[in-house]
């Protein structure tokens, strides 16, 4: 099914075109990776998707139902969103901080029930930050910080989760971890985007990849396909090195 | 896991339940205490059945010099708590405050210039009209300005100079001040006091800043979600400029009306919230209602400290608060370097 699908989808910020006619879809139960250079237009696309930044052309539908048709609280439900780079700007429990991803399932004066904490702690033991819990967040590194802050797009549990960055701080155990908790997410049914930085990363976990430069989607497809020899050295100007699937600098 | 994250919630919230409670009892305790404290020597019993019945030089005393002070007190440290308290969360700045947004130098611009034409001898209520007319007008620059999509240091940006612009109005008015009555009027305003008010000053004020207080209650949801950043908010579904026109609208009608009431008296909004914070897990919708209570507790106690101190009224509620204020403002800045 296709949960998110953008229609020639434009955005300019001022006279430069941050995204220039991209199409493309996100399926439910499926990991799509977003790659592309500094300032490709990773972030746009994905606020772009969540109307969360006006368009200057196309349109987009989710879930089958075109985006201004959207309640901004139905969508909140239908859709999680981690922001790149997403700080908790008080100094609050790392509980507490999850628990904001149930705002939407809440009443207007609802404190959080018992399947809100209920899905706070879950989202929290899946993200490997239990632990952290009763900790302020000032007290966490970034990337222990960077986990809770997954587990609150987490605990909203909606059918599309997008996520801008969340590798960024962590380690290399957490963010196979990271990868691993997004396929169980796809499993679940949830279309899933992710803007990654890592290549190998991307390649080898995502279903889909859509590789972004300078606004426009170049190639798209299963990672062998989107993510060849010639896209890395036009898009990304690196060279696979032989063996252990890493980089080099052209 | 689950129990254990479930229990430690229970706990904290319990705390910060315990401490309301607390800070409402504090505010009542000192606001009956200030009731029953004056120059005039009248036992409590003649007092509190004076204030029902009105018989007397008790029921006048009680009625109409004890009442009005003990319950302004309360209501101005009230909406200025209030206040501090969502603006904070608003701006997601521990500095700000109904005065770094202007609202508080804008009421005090129309008050003066109800004073400066002679409208507060007109009519009583020119003068708290005024004051929240400035209040509102500084209130809707900044809900326009947050409509437009300006971010937050916009808007706080444009508090400074909007504050900077009231202030140099009122000087303005200062030196163009006819007679020097008006002068002295414009100065004691300017130093904030809630001394020698009557019933119709409560008259105007409670309802003001009840609905100011019930305005910024409502944001709670809203302003929890700021914390995570404005993507972040309404991405939860948050509806940010109704967010930002409720805080803007109640702590115009707030501070306004407080303003109108007792002048300036800064530096509740910025101290009562910073020092609850700890108690309600740093979250910005829990301590509205608290820095609220708070705010009429520091507010009446300050004002009973300041006459048992000086009975003879030489020391006004704004100087006091200023004077333990500042310092305390500074303290918070070096702190908050130090963290950072």
């Amino acid at each position: 099914m296709n949960a998110v699908v953008l229609d020639q989808v434009s955005v300019r910020f001022g006279a430069r075109k941050a995204l220039d006619g991209v199409s493309a879809t996100l399926s439910a139960g499926c990991v799509t990776g977003i790659v592309g250079p500094n300032g490709a237009g990773k972030t746009t696309l994905l606020r772009a998707a969540l109307g969360l930044q006006p368009l200057a052309g196309g349109s987009i539908r989710i879930l089958d139902r075109s985006l201004p048709a959207w309640s901004r609280a139905d969508l909140a439900k239908a859709a999680a969103y981690l922001p790149q780079g997403g700080e908790a700007r008080w100094p609050m429990l790392a509980h507490d901080v999850v628990l904001l991803g149930r705002l939407p399932h809440r009443g207007l004066l609802g404190a959080p029930d018992v399947r809100d904490r209920s899905a706070a702690a879950d989202a929290l033991a899946r993200c490997d930050a239990g632990e952290f819990a009763a900790r302020r967040m000032d007290e966490l590194s970034a990337g222990e910080r960077a986990r809770v802050l997954f587990a609150r797009a987490l605990a909203t549990g909606a059918a599309i989760l997008f996520a801008d960055e969340p590798a960024a701080f962590l380690d290399p155990a957490h963010q196979l971890r990271l990868m691993e908790l997004m396929r169980e997410e796809a499993r679940r049914g949830s279309a899933v985007a992710v803007t990654l930085h890592d290549l190998s990363l991307a390649a080898r976990h995502c279903d889909e990849i859509l590789v972004l430069h300078e606004g426009a989607l170049t190639a798209c497809g299963v990672p062998a396909d989107a993510l060849s020899d010639a896209t890395l050295a036009r898009v990304f100007q690196v060279a696979r090195t032989d063996g252990l699937g890493a980089l080099r600098r052209l | 896991m689950d129990a254990t994250v479930i229990t430690f919630e229970t706990a904290g919230l319990a705390r910060g339940t315990r401490v309301t409670i607390a800070l409402g009892v504090i505010a009542l305790g000192f606001g009956v205490w200030s009731f029953l404290l004056g120059p005039t020597e009248i036992p409590a019993r003649a007092l509190f059945a004076g204030l029902f019945d009105g018989h007397g030089a008790a029921g006048i005393v009680a009625q109409q010099i004890r009442f009005p002070r003990a319950v302004l007190a309360l209501l101005i440290g009230a909406a200025l708590g209030g206040s501090g308290a969502a603006l904070q969360g608003l701006f997601c700045n521990p500095l700000a405050e109904p005065g770094v947004t202007g609202v508080t130098s804008s009421a005090g611009l129309g008050a003066v210039v109800a004073l400066y034409f002679g409208a507060a001898a007109v009519h009583p209520f020119a003068l708290p009209a005024m004051a929240v007319a400035g209040a509102l007008a500084c209130a809707a620059v900044l809900y326009l300005l947050s409509r437009s999509g300006a971010g937050m240091v916009a808007l706080i940006l444009a508090g400074v100079a909007i504050a900077s612009f009231a202030t140099a109005l009122t000087a303005l008015a200062l030196s163009f001040s006819p007679n020097p009555y008006a002068m002295s009027e414009i100065v004691l305003w300017m130093m904030g006091s809630i001394k020698d008010r009557t019933l119709s000053d409560v008259a105007y004020a409670f309802p003001l800043i009840a609905a100011g207080i019930a305005l910024l209650l409502s944001t709670a949801r809203g302003l929890d979600a700021l914390s995570l950043g404005e993507d972040a908010a309404r991405s939860l579904g948050i509806n940010l400029a109704g967010v930002r026109g409720r805080v803007v609208l109640g702590v115009a009608l707030a501070t306004g009306a407080a303003t109108a009431a007792a002048g300036a008296v800064s530096f509740v909004g910025l101290v009562v919230p910073h020092l609850l914070r700890p108690f309600y897990g740093h979250q910005p919708a829990r301590i509205i209602l608290p820095s609220a209570l708070g705010g009429a507790a520091l507010v009446t106690v300050a004002d009973v400290g300041l006459r048992l101190i000086a009975p003879d009224g030489q020391l006004l509620l704004g100087v006091v608060t200023a004077l333990l204020g500042a310092p305390f403002f500074l303290w918070l800045i070096v702190k908050m370097r130090r963290q950072s």
